[in-house]
C-alpha cells in the first residue's frame, strides 16, 4: 500500500460526508420525531383538549361575568379578546415542554447528543435539528388551536390564520432562549422547575393575556414589554380581530420575536459546540 | 382491611395478614429522610411553591378584578373579585401540592430512584412509607397555606374570623387528594400514564368555580363539576374566608372524609399486592 | 510498513491549567489493533476523543485517514465507529430503532439502514430483542448494542473506550469474541483498557500511557521482554510481614517488588525461586507462579499498580 491508498481513504471520507453535511439537521429532526411518536397520544389529546378547555373556561365561562359587567375591551367580546392570547400562550407552553427537559436529557441523563456527535453530525446540526422538530410540532399545535378558535367563533378577521405564525414565533423566541439555558445545566436540582415558576408562570399572567396590559400600573407593565408572550399575543390579536395598534408597534413585535429567536438559536449553537467538543 | 386478599398467599406470611405486616409505626423516619433531602437539595424550589398562588392572586385579582367588578358567591354574598378567587387559589394550591407529592414524586421514587426498595429492606413497612410521604406532603401544604393566608390578610381578603379554620380545611383537602393520588399512582406503570393525571387536573382547576361562579354553566356541566372533588374544596374554603358559613359545609367535609378513607383503603390494598405478595 | 491510518505527533490537550494529554505520538496502520494502556485519568479517553474528531486538540499534529480533524470532523467521523466508555444509547427508543436512527446520521438510505440493522442485531446476538426497550437490556446486551450501532456505517476504524468495563465474565467473553471477528475482517481497532487481560491477545501493538505521556511502545511480547521477566512469582506472607520478608529476598530473582498485599519476584523460573525461598526457611501463606503480563510492565514503568 502507498500514499495513493491514503488519498483514496480521504476521498472516500469526503464523499461519505456530503449528505450528512447537508442533511444532518434533518436526520436529527427525524430522530426527535421518532421519540415524539412515543407520546403522540398526549400531544394530540392535550393539543385538542387543552385549547377546548381553556377556550371554554375563559372564552365562555369567564366571559359571561366580564361581558355582564358591561366592560368591553377595544370593542370586542371577551372571547375574541382572550382567544388569541390563549393561542400564543399555548405556543409558549408547548415550546417550553420541548426545550426544557428533552434538551437537558440529551446532554445529560440520556446523552443522545454525545452519541449523535460521534457520527458525522456537528453540534450546530444537533441544535438545528431539535429546533426544526419543535417547529413542526408547534405548527401542528398552533393549527389545531386555530381551528378550534374558528369553531368557538373567536376569529372575526379574515387574516386570522396569521395568528398561527404569531404563536409559532412566540414559542420559538422563548423556546430557543430557554434551550440556551437548559443546554448549560450540568445537573437539575430544580432549576427547570424554578424557570417554570418564576418565568413561565408570571409571563403568562402579566403579559396582557387575560386582561389588557394597561390595567396594570406603569411600573408593572415592563414585564409585558420584555415578555415574548406579550409580543406574540399582540401580534395574534392584530391578526384575529384587527386589534388597533400603530404599524411601527406591530413591526416591533415581529422584530423582537425574530431577534430573540435568532439570538437564542445562535447562543444554543455556541453552547452546544463548547459542551460537546471540549 | 384485615381479610386475606388471596387464598394462596396465606401460607407465605402466616398470622401477619393485618395492617401490622404493612405498618411498623415508624412513619417518622420516612418524614425525616424527606425533610433532610429537601433541606439539602431543593428547599428553594419548595419555598418557591408559595409564589405560584400569589402570582395568580396579584395578576388576576388586580388586572381581571378591574374588568369584572364584584362577584356573587353561592351563598348570595357580593365580594370583590380578589376575595372571590383567593380562597379558590388556596384550595387549588392544596390540590396541586398534594397531587404532585403523592403522584409524580412517589412514582419517581418507586420506579426510578428505587428509594422504597431500600426503605422496605429495613424494618419499615409500605404503610410507614405511604403515611410518611402523605404527612410530609401535608406539612408542606400547611406551610403554603399559612403563607398564603398571611398574604390574604395583608391584602384584606379575609373577610371573617372563620378564615382561621381555612388552615385545617386546606389540610383536609390536601389529605384527600394525597390519599387518592397515592392510590392511583400505585397502579401506574409509565410516565405516559402519569401525564393523564396532569391532564385530568386541568379541567378541575379551570371549571370548579375557581375564577367565576358555577352559575354561568348549563345545568348538566354544573352537575359534573359538583361531582368532582376540587369544587367541594373551593366551596369550603370560600365559605370560611368570606364568612358565609352554614351547615351545608358539612356535606363538603363528608365528601373529603370519604375520599380520604377510600384512598387509604386502596393504597393499603395495593401496597400489599406490590410489596408483600 | 503500510501507510498509517492514524498519525499523532506531539498531541497535547489542556483544560485550563490541567494537561490531560501532554505530547503523545503514535501511528496506527490499516488493519492493525492498537491499544492504549494506562490507569484511569492517564489521558486515554481524551486521546480517543481527539482521534474521534469530537475534541479539538490544543497543539500537535493529528491526521486520521489523511484528514485533519480540525475542519474535516464530519468526513473523519463518517469512517469511524465509536464505542464510548459509558453507553449513550437512546433509552427513549427501542433497540432496533436505535440502529435505524443512527444509520441515518451517516446519510444512508432507509432501506439500506434497515437491512444493515438486522444484520447487526444478529451479529450482536440481539435478534429477538429488536422491539425491546433499551433499559430492559442487561449490561452486556447494551454494550453489544453499542458496538452494533458503531458498526452501522461499516467503519474503517473502530474506537473502543474500555469496551468491557462492568461486564460479567460471560458477557466479556462474547464481546471479545465479536471483536476478534472484526479484527479478522480487517477493521482497524483502537482500544483503551486500564487493565489489559484479554486485550493483550487482541492488540498487535500498544502504548503504555501515564499522566498524559507515553511510557513505552511495542507489541505485548516485546514490552514484556523488555520491561519484565519471563515469569513472576507471587508470594504472600500477610500484609504486616511482606515488607520485612522482602529484605531477606535479596539475590532471589532479577528484581523484587513489594506491594501492600504481596511480594512479586521477577524471575525466569518461578518454581526454582519458590524452592529457594522455602529452603531459606520462609513460609509464604500462599504462592503463585505465572507468566509476566502487561500489568507487570506497567508496574515497572510507573511504580504503580494499574488497578487500585
Amino acid at each position: 500500500m502507498s500514499a495513493l491508498e491514503t488519498r483514496t481513504d480521504a476521498q472516500a471520507a469526503i464523499a461519505a460526508a456530503t449528505r450528512p453535511r447537508r442533511w444532518g439537521f434533518w436526520y436529527v429532526a427525524e430522530h426527535r420525531f421518532r421519540v415524539m411518536r412515543s407520546y403522540t397520544g398526549t400531544v394530540v389529546v392535550a393539543g385538542i383538549g387543552s385549547p377546548v378547555l381553556y377556550l371554554y373556561a375563559l372564552g365562555v365561562g369567564l366571559a359571561t361575568i366580564v361581558d355582564a359587567s358591561g366592560t368591553t375591551i377595544g370593542g370586542v367580546s371577551y372571547l375574541v379578546f382572550v382567544a388569541p392570547a390563549l393561542l400564543a400562550s399555548a405556543g409558549i407552553t408547548a415550546a417550553t415542554e420541548e426545550f426544557s427537559y428533552p434538551v437537558f436529557l440529551g446532554y445529560k441523563w440520556n446523552p443522545t447528543f454525545t452519541g449523535i456527535h460521534s457520527s458525522p453530525i456537528t453540534p450546530h446540526q444537533i441544535v438545528d435539528g431539535v429546533i426544526v422538530s419543535v417547529v413542526v410540532r408547534l405548527t401542528v399545535n398552533m393549527v389545531l388551536f386555530y381551528l378550534l378558535m374558528l369553531v368557538f367563533g373567536a376569529v372575526p378577521s379574515a387574516t386570522g390564520f396569521l395568528a398561527i405564525l404569531a404563536g409559532l414565533l412566540g414559542g420559538l423566541a422563548f423556546g430557543t432562549m430557554l434551550m440556551s439555558y437548559t443546554s448549560t445545566l450540568e445537573d437539575d436540582t430544580g432549576q427547570i422547575a424554578m424557570v417554570m415558576r418564576f418565568i413561565v408562570l408570571p409571563m403568562t399572567l402579566f403579559s396582557g393575556t387575560f386582561f389588557p396590559l394597561a390595567q396594570f400600573p406603569l411600573w408593572l407593565q415592563w414585564i409585558g414589554w420584555i415578555s415574548p408572550l406579550w409580543h406574540s399575543t399582540e401580534l395574534a390579536r392584530v391578526a384575529t380581530y384587527g386589534y388597533a395598534e400603530p404599524v411601527w408597534l406591530t413591526a416591533v413585535h415581529v422584530l423582537v420575536l425574530v431577534g430573540l429567536a435568532v439570538f437564542g438559536w445562535v447562543l444554543s449553537r455556541r453552547i452546544a459546540v463548547r459542551r460537546l467538543e471540549k | 382491611m384485615s381479610a386475606p386478599v388471596r387464598q394462596e398467599s396465606l401460607s407465605s406470611a402466616p398470622g401477619r395478614r393485618g395492617v401490622g405486616s404493612l405498618y411498623a409505626g415508624n412513619a417518622r423516619s420516612v418524614m425525616l429522610r424527606g425533610w433532610e433531602a429537601t433541606r439539602s437539595t431543593n428547599w428553594l424550589v419548595i419555598l418557591s411553591g408559595l409564589f405560584e398562588p400569589v402570582f395568580y392572586l396579584l395578576a388576576l385579582g388586580v388586572g381581571l378584578g378591574a374588568l369584572v367588578g364584584r362577584v356573587t358567591t353561592t351563598t348570595g354574598e357580593q365580594v370583590s373579585y380578589a376575595a372571590f378567587i383567593a380562597p379558590a387559589l388556596l384550595a387549588v394550591a392544596a390540590m396541586n401540592g398534594a397531587v404532585y407529592d403523592s403522584t409524580w414524586n412517589v412514582f419517581f421514587k418507586m420506579r426510578f430512584a428505587r428509594l422504597y426498595e431500600g426503605m422496605l429492606s429495613t424494618s419499615l413497612g409500605p404503610l410507614d412509607v405511604a403515611t410518611g410521604e402523605i404527612l410530609l406532603a401535608l406539612a408542606r401544604g400547611a406551610l403554603y397555606a399559612i403563607g398564603f393566608l398571611i398574604v390574604m390578610q395583608v391584602l384584606g381578603l379575609n373577610l371573617s374570623w372563620w378564615a382561621l379554620l381555612a388552615l385545617p380545611a386546606v389540610l383536609m383537602i390536601a389529605f384527600g387528594f394525597a390519599s387518592v393520588g397515592m392510590a392511583v399512582t400505585s397502579y401506574m406503570k409509565t410516565f405516559q400514564q402519569m401525564d393523564w393525571i396532569t391532564f385530568l387536573m386541568l379541567p378541575m382547576f379551570l371549571f370548579s368555580a375557581t375564577f367565576y361562579p358555577l352559575s354561568v354553566y348549563p345545568e348538566w356541566i354544573q352537575h359534573v363539576i359538583q361531582a368532582l372533588p376540587l369544587w367541594h374544596g373551593v366551596e369550603i374554603v370560600r365559605a370560611l374566608t368570606t364568612g358565609a358559613v352554614d351547615v351545608g359545609i358539612l356535606w363538603h367535609g363528608l365528601y373529603y372524609a370519604v375520599m380520604i378513607v377510600l384512598g387509604l383503603v386502596f393504597t393499603t390494598r395495593r401496597l400489599r399486592v406490590l410489596f408483600l405478595d | 510498513m503500510p501507510e498509517p491510518v492514524i498519525v499523532a505527533r506531539d498531541l497535547v490537550k489542556t483544560y485550563g491549567e490541567l494537561s490531560a494529554v501532554d505530547g503523545i505520538s503514535f501511528e496506527v496502520a490499516a488493519g492493525e489493533s492498537f491499544g492504549l494502556l494506562g490507569p484511569n485519568g492517564a489521558g486515554k479517553s481524551t486521546t480517543m476523543r481527539m482521534v474521534g474528531a469530537v475534541s479539538t486538540r490544543t497543539s500537535g499534529e493529528l491526521s486520521i485517514l489523511g484528514l485533519d480533524p480540525d475542519g474535516s470532523g464530519p468526513e473523519i467521523r463518517s469512517q469511524l465507529g465509536v464505542v464510548p466508555q459509558a453507553d449513550n444509547l437512546d433509552t427513549e427508543l427501542r433497540v432496533r430503532e436505535n440502529l435505524l436512527v443512527y444509520g441515518r446520521y451517516f446519510g444512508l438510505p432507509r432501506r439500506q439502514v434497515a437491512a444493515r440493522a438486522d444484520e447487526l442485531l444478529a451479529f450482536a446476538q440481539l435478534e429477538d430483542k429488536g422491539k425491546a426497550k433499551v433499559d430492559a437490556l442487561s449490561g452486556g446486551m447494551k454494550r453489544r448494542l453499542t458496538i452494533a450501532r458503531a458498526l452501522i456505517n461499516d467503519p474503517r476504524i473502530l474506537l473502543l473506550d474500555e469496551p468491557t468495563t462492568g461486564l460479567d465474565p460471560q458477557a466479556r467473553h462474547v464481546l471479545w469474541d465479536r471483536l476478534f471477528r472484526l479484527k479478522e475482517q480487517g477493521t482497524t481497532l483502537l482500544l483503551t483498557r486500564h487493565y489489559m487481560d484479554e486485550a493483550e491477545q487482541l492488540c498487535d501493538r500498544l502504548v503504555v500511557v501515564d499522566k498524559g505521556v507515553i511510557m513505552a511502545e511495542g507489541t505485548p511480547a516485546e514490552l514484556i521482554r523488555r520491561y519484565s521477566t519471563r515469569e513472576v512469582l507471587e508470594v504472600r506472607f500477610g500484609s504486616d510481614r511482606n515488607a520485612a520478608v522482602a529484605e531477606q529476598l535479596h539475590g532471589i530473582g532479577e528484581r523484587v517488588e513489594v506491594l501492600p498485599d504481596r511480594i512479586l519476584v521477577y524471575t525466569d523460573s518461578g518454581e526454582a525461586d519458590l524452592v529457594r525461598i522455602t529452603e531459606a526457611g520462609l513460609r509464604p501463606v500462599t504462592s503463585l507462579v505465572r507468566r509476566s503480563s502487561l500489568e507487570d510492565v506497567f508496574l515497572r514503568l510507573t511504580g504503580r499498580s494499574l488497578i487500585e
